[in-house]
């Protein structure tokens, strides 16, 4: 247990982990497999390879990471459509700094803006919205990316926009809600996992109550979770528990952030300003019903693909790349013949190579090429 | 990108746009403070809290013991240089609201 010392409480980490210990010891009997439990958060990956959680773990239990990092899940075609409007004389396109490496068929963000398109990294929508009074001769677009944790942020600075009437900002929506994800992941027929871990900022927003589905229709757990490692081992071991007992119920272990029922100014501007897509493409798992949101039709104005006609056209990934097989848990990254050779931090083939929250970079950075957990 | 970063707020900028400056491990900026403002009361009331910061956004006010851990985690898995370095570097206008002298 060479990284519980530098944990909060290293004295409850190692009971956990021997609590985890004791139960896999009991389940063992007469199962063939790990029990697979699912982080669905792009965070939660990245802070299990960085304190070595699975290499406290017993064989028998196993972290399969799920599509939870927004950045990774944007389709090639998206990427593409971006670059288009970027490159649009009178625009500036501002961007969270995540997704300006994300390949694109032809190139990326940062690729169009080193060919002169005004592409501008910035923290906040809040930051775009001032860029687009500060000129207002230009289109200011500003990029947006994520699940339901930065879907408020997007929402709010539309309603801002509209109250301050300010005319040249527009909204490239390209916002992804949690449940259809989770909904059609548990829906495909070879789908092996027992658990969930649950994203935490995501239920900041939207409580607890929407995964119950979860429980009630697939009869399986899901324990929402902090982020500190100590957080992640309760967490899952309140999922082997409720395995244990035969239970399949939705548990909150971040009760301190997350409140049952979401955070309701929040989700009051997120309905305001958005209405579900009838389906939304995703890298590497193809299109997912209700899974994407556009602006509603009161705020077409601010609606970037109203306001610009885009190219909109569906790329498919290269074909030997893995990313959709390693977006579902589906196989581990070293499966994939470019991992670490044609496809590297530096020079990204997949979007789960370019942000730290993808699996693969994390793999790549904390698992080394090894082909073994870390 | 998702997990935000605490921060403190220590003054309102603007009670009528619902913005307060929060102080982020030093550095200073505008938040939107919707998600956080207790319906009908004054944003003063929310000064010296520790709020959870998101693109800008304060999402859910947490206690100090819980901001600390929280940064603690965020520096050790390299997440507290990304965010810093967006706050700092893709901040627009940071201290455009800032009444002069207020803590
Ligand atoms: S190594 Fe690269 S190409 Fe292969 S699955 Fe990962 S991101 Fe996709």
């Amino acid at each position: 247990m060479r990284f519980v010392d530098e944990f909060r409480d290293p004295a409850l980490a190692r009971a956990l982990v021997k609590e985890i210990e004791a139960i896999s010891a009991r389940l063992e009997r007469g199962r063939d497999r790990p029990f697979a439990i699912m982080e669905v958060c792009g965070g939660h990956t990245h802070a299990i390879f960085r304190y070595g959680l699975e290499g406290l773990l017993p064989d028998l239990v196993e972290f399969v990471h799920g599509p939870g990092c927004p950045v990774c899940v944007l389709p090639m075609g998206r990427v593409d459509d971006c670059v288009a409007i970027a490159e649009r004389e009178e625009v500036i396109f501002a961007t969270f700094g995540d997704a300006m490496r994300v390949p694109g068929s032809r190139k990326s963000l940062l690729q169009a803006k080193a060919e002169g398109a005004d592409v501008r990294m910035v923290y906040s929508p809040l930051d775009a919205l001032t860029l687009a009074t500060r000129n207002p001769e230009r289109e200011v677009v500003f990029f947006g990316l994520g699940f339901e944790t930065t879907m408020p942020s997007t929402a709010l600075t539309v309603l801002r926009a509209a109250r301050e009437g300010v005319e040249n900002f527009s909204l490239f929506c390209n916002h992804i809600t949690i449940i259809p994800t989770l909904r059609a992941l548990l829906e495909q027929e070879d789908f092996g996992i027992d658990g969930f871990i649950g994203p935490g900022h995501v239920s900041m927003v939207i409580g607890t109550e929407p995964y119950r589905f979860i429980a009630d229709e697939f009869k399986k757990p899901l324990v929402v979770a902090g982020f500190e490692p100590i957080d992640l081992l309760q967490s899952l071991l309140m999922v082997l528990r409720q395995i244990e007992a035969g239970d399949a119920r939705i548990e909150n272990q971040y009760a301190r952030v997350v409140p049952p029922h979401g955070n309701p100014a929040a989700l009051k501007a997120v309905a305001e300003v958005y209405e579900p897509r009838p389906t939304f493409e995703w890298r590497g798992l193809g299109s997912i019903a209700g899974s994407g949101v556009r602006l509603r039709e009161a705020f077409a104005r601010f609606d970037a693909e109203r306001r610009f006609a885009v190219p909109d056209v569906k790329v498919a990934d290269p074909a030997q790349c893995r990313c959709g097989a390693v977006l579902t848990g589906a196989e581990k990254p070293w499966a994939c013949p470019e991992f670490g050779k044609g496809c590297t931090p530096e020079t990204p083939l997949g979007a789960l190579m370019v942000s730290s929250e993808g699996s693969c970079a994390a793999y790549y950075q904390y698992g080394g090429l090894r082909g073994e957990a870390a | 990108m998702c997990l935000g970063i605490p921060g403190r707020i220590v003054a309102v900028a603007d009670e009528e746009a619902m913005l307060c400056v929060v102080d982020v491990s030093g550095v200073r900026r505008t938040v939107d403070v919707v998600c956080v403002a207790a319906p009908g009361a004054p944003l003063a009331d929310l000064v010296g809290a520790w709020v959870l910061v998101h693109v800008g956004f304060a999402m859910s006010v947490i206690d100090e013991e819980e901001a600390a851990a929280t940064l603690k985690v965020l520096t050790e898995i390299g997440e507290a240089a990304a965010e810093m370095e967006a706050l700092t570097a893709g901040a627009i206008a940071p201290l455009a609201s800032q009444p002069a002298g207020q803590e």
